[in-house]
């Protein structure tokens, strides 16, 4: 393991993505990438009282699923990490609470699941760990009653709005095997270009992911055309735009292949998302099923992922405050 | 296209990418439905007065009704389409109250009825209830001020 | 129910409909065009409603347009201050206090009762869009 540059980490026996597991919800499940899912969920509540309880059970489900999908005993995995959108992450807390595996709760708000891919590999890599697990959720009606307003309340969304993925991602990094691998990570700075829209988080963390781009390419002496595909986590499409147009103000031509996670869940015109998908769950079930499964297949033989994270808030975000923005990048390749 | 430096340009650009809402359709569905709604209430208050019910009765008649209707709607989890349809025309008739008073007692049922329902109840129309009574206290305040001469303090 | 329906002025039931939609434009195009958020909007509304109630302007709005000026929000303020200055007339600074809420009271106990009820027995549901 090696710092390459200002902020890229170089791994030199690099970790195995050896499984992942993911589960969405009704909304997802027909969407344009249902099929790559491993569980389908028909209604929001999965038989719990509460949201929150019901957000709770898809990320531990989706933990167990991934233990047994990787064959491993349970008792060989050494850490994991997982995190969520609600107060003090009690969806990853209350969920894992009975898995009896060291545990680290993090934070990075949608870039959770990458802040915990990276802190996996770089726990394998080092030999504290063979099997480290990483985990991340979101339930659009905890984080609705969280972030915005009452379900039932009749309002509009704006079209810039995003719409939060219900689900959960798990993936197990493995000091040792075939591979994907994962080759570098570029954990993001906060950046912050002073947006205020709550209704408009893919513009607060198009620059993060700017920054971490630019960072990543300078740092690895990579260009974006080395990549199959570029993924960043909860963009959606003003988002997108916008970081394929500032990326071009820095000479860098992205948009062949780069993509969003929120833009590919949904089905824009069908499913009414306005600008595309968003939470934890969007980066975490996208890669866990779909890129994940692209990489296996080898139609795709290296990507680098970058979760995108909105850093605020409903406090923040009434005391006035813009929007922090925060972008973690992950190489895996075969 | 320029670089990006300043977060006011940044600010400007974002502006500028990001779509506007249908304003006119908006309005449209807006103007139909709020008219529709304030139609109905004055159905329901012309069948007050032909009954020979007072004005002010009348009046809290309708508004029952229509807060009743809301509610209902509301508690079969319909208002959020008519308002995702209708916008402010859900929304600023004497409906769009009910709905906020009602939504959250629904959603905060999770945290039980005194702390949920009982606390909850008010986050979005707590403001109405604060902003709409003292300011009718004030009004009564000014009025009682320009008009101290005809009327007799208690 | 005949001699009902004959005694109704169309006219009245125009000008409720075009008033009552145009209130609701109003706060349709602060929503799209200023990013306002609803509960502000509503705030915004029931004070005005009260402040043009006060001045006795809105009492034109109300005898031209009836619920088109009475169910809106802006006719829920106006009634706080109809009932307010009711009051001063009839108990004097008192009034001031009593008199608004008490013109409102049926509306208000009206949706916090529903609320309760509601609560009670429905279950709030994913929206379909």
């Amino acid at each position: 393991m090696q710092k390459l540059g200002t902020q890229t980490i170089k791994f030199d026996r690099p970790p195995t993505v050896l499984e992942t597991a993911s589960i969405v919800g009704p909304k997802e499940a027909q969407g344009p990438l249902a099929k790559y899912f491993d569980m389908l969920l028909e209604d929001e509540f999965w038989g719990e009282k509460t949201w929150e309880k019901a957000e709770s059970k898809i990320i531990k489900q989706a933990v167990n699923l991934v233990i047994t999908k990787s064959g491993l005993p349970a008792d060989s995995i050494d850490y994991c990490f997982a995190g969520d959108l609600l107060n003090q992450c009690i969806s990853s807390s209350f969920g894992l609470r009975e898995l009896n595996i060291p545990y680290f709760g993090i934070f990075g708000a949608c870039s959770t699941f990458v802040e915990g891919m990276i802190l996996s590999s770089i726990l394998a890599e080092s030999g504290a760990a063979n099997n480290v697990l990483f985990a991340a959720s979101s339930h659009f009606c905890s984080a609705e009653k969280q972030f915005r307003f009452p379900l039932e309340l009749g309002n509009q969304r704006p079209p810039t709005s995003q719409w939060t993925v219900t689900g959960s991602g798990a993936g197990i990094i493995s000091s040792s095997g075939t591979g994907p691998f994962v080759t570098h990570a570029t954990p993001g700075k906060i950046v912050d270009k002073g947006i205020k829209d709550a209704n408009n988080m893919g513009a607060a963390m198009a620059p993060s992911v700017v920054d971490t781009l630019l960072a990543h390419f300078k740092d690895t002496g990579r260009n974006p055309s080395y990549y199959d595909a570029i993924i960043t986590g909860d963009l959606g499409y003003i988002g997108k735009e916008i970081v394929i147009e500032m990326m071009q103000t820095y000479g860098y031509n992205v948009k062949p292949n780069y993509n969003d996670c929120g833009v590919l869940i949904f089905d824009k015109e069908k499913q009414d998302t306005h600008s595309g998908g968003s939470g934890c769950a969007c980066c975490a079930t996208v890669f866990s099923g779909y890129l994940f499964h692209e990489l296996k297949e080898k139609k795709y033989k290296k990507i680098l992922l970058i979760a995108t994270g909105a850093l605020m808030n409903s406090t923040s975000s009434q005391q006035g405050e813009s929007i922090p923005g925060i972008a973690h990048a992950i190489s895996v390749e075969i | 296209m320029e670089k990006i430096e300043t977060n006011k340009q940044y600010q400007d650009y974002v502006d500028k990418k990001s779509p506007n809402s249908p304003i006119l359709k908006n309005c449209f569905n807006a103007f139909w439905v709020g008219g529709l709604i304030c139609t109905i209430g004055q159905l329901i208050l012309d069948i007050c007065a032909y009954r020979g019910l007072n004005e002010e009765v009348s009046g809290t008649i309708t508004s029952i009704i229509l807060i009743g209707i809301s509610a209902f709607l509301t508690g079969l989890n319909l208002f959020n389409r008519i308002g995702k349809f209708a916008g402010a025309g859900s929304l600023i008739p004497i409906t769009g109250f009910s709905n906020s008073i009602v939504s959250p007692a629904m959603e905060y049922k999770s945290e039980g009825y005194i702390m949920g329902v009982g606390a909850k109840m008010f986050t979005v129309a707590g403001p109405v209830l604060v902003f709409g009574i003292s300011a009718s206290i004030l009004v009564g305040i000014v009025y009682l001020i320009f008009n101290t001469q005809s009327i007799t303090l208690v | 129910m005949d001699m009902f329906f004959q005694s109704l002025n169309i006219m009245d039931y125009v000008w409720c409909f075009v008033v009552g939609g145009l209130i609701c434009v109003i706060g349709q195009i602060l929503i799209d065009k200023t990013k306002i958020t609803s509960a502000r909007i509503l705030v915004l509304f029931v004070t005005l409603g009260a402040i043009l109630g006060g001045l006795g302007v809105y009492q034109y709005l109300v005898d031209f347009a009836g619920a088109g000026a009475t169910v809106p929000i802006t006719g829920f303020g106006y009634n706080l201050a109809k009932g307010a200055i009711k009051g001063v007339q009839e108990y004097g600074l008192l009034g001031a206090f009593i008199g608004g809420t008490r013109a409102a009271a049926g509306g208000i106990s009206a949706a916090i009762f529903f609320g309760y009820i509601a609560s009670l027995i429905a279950k709030p549901k994913m929206k379909k869009q």
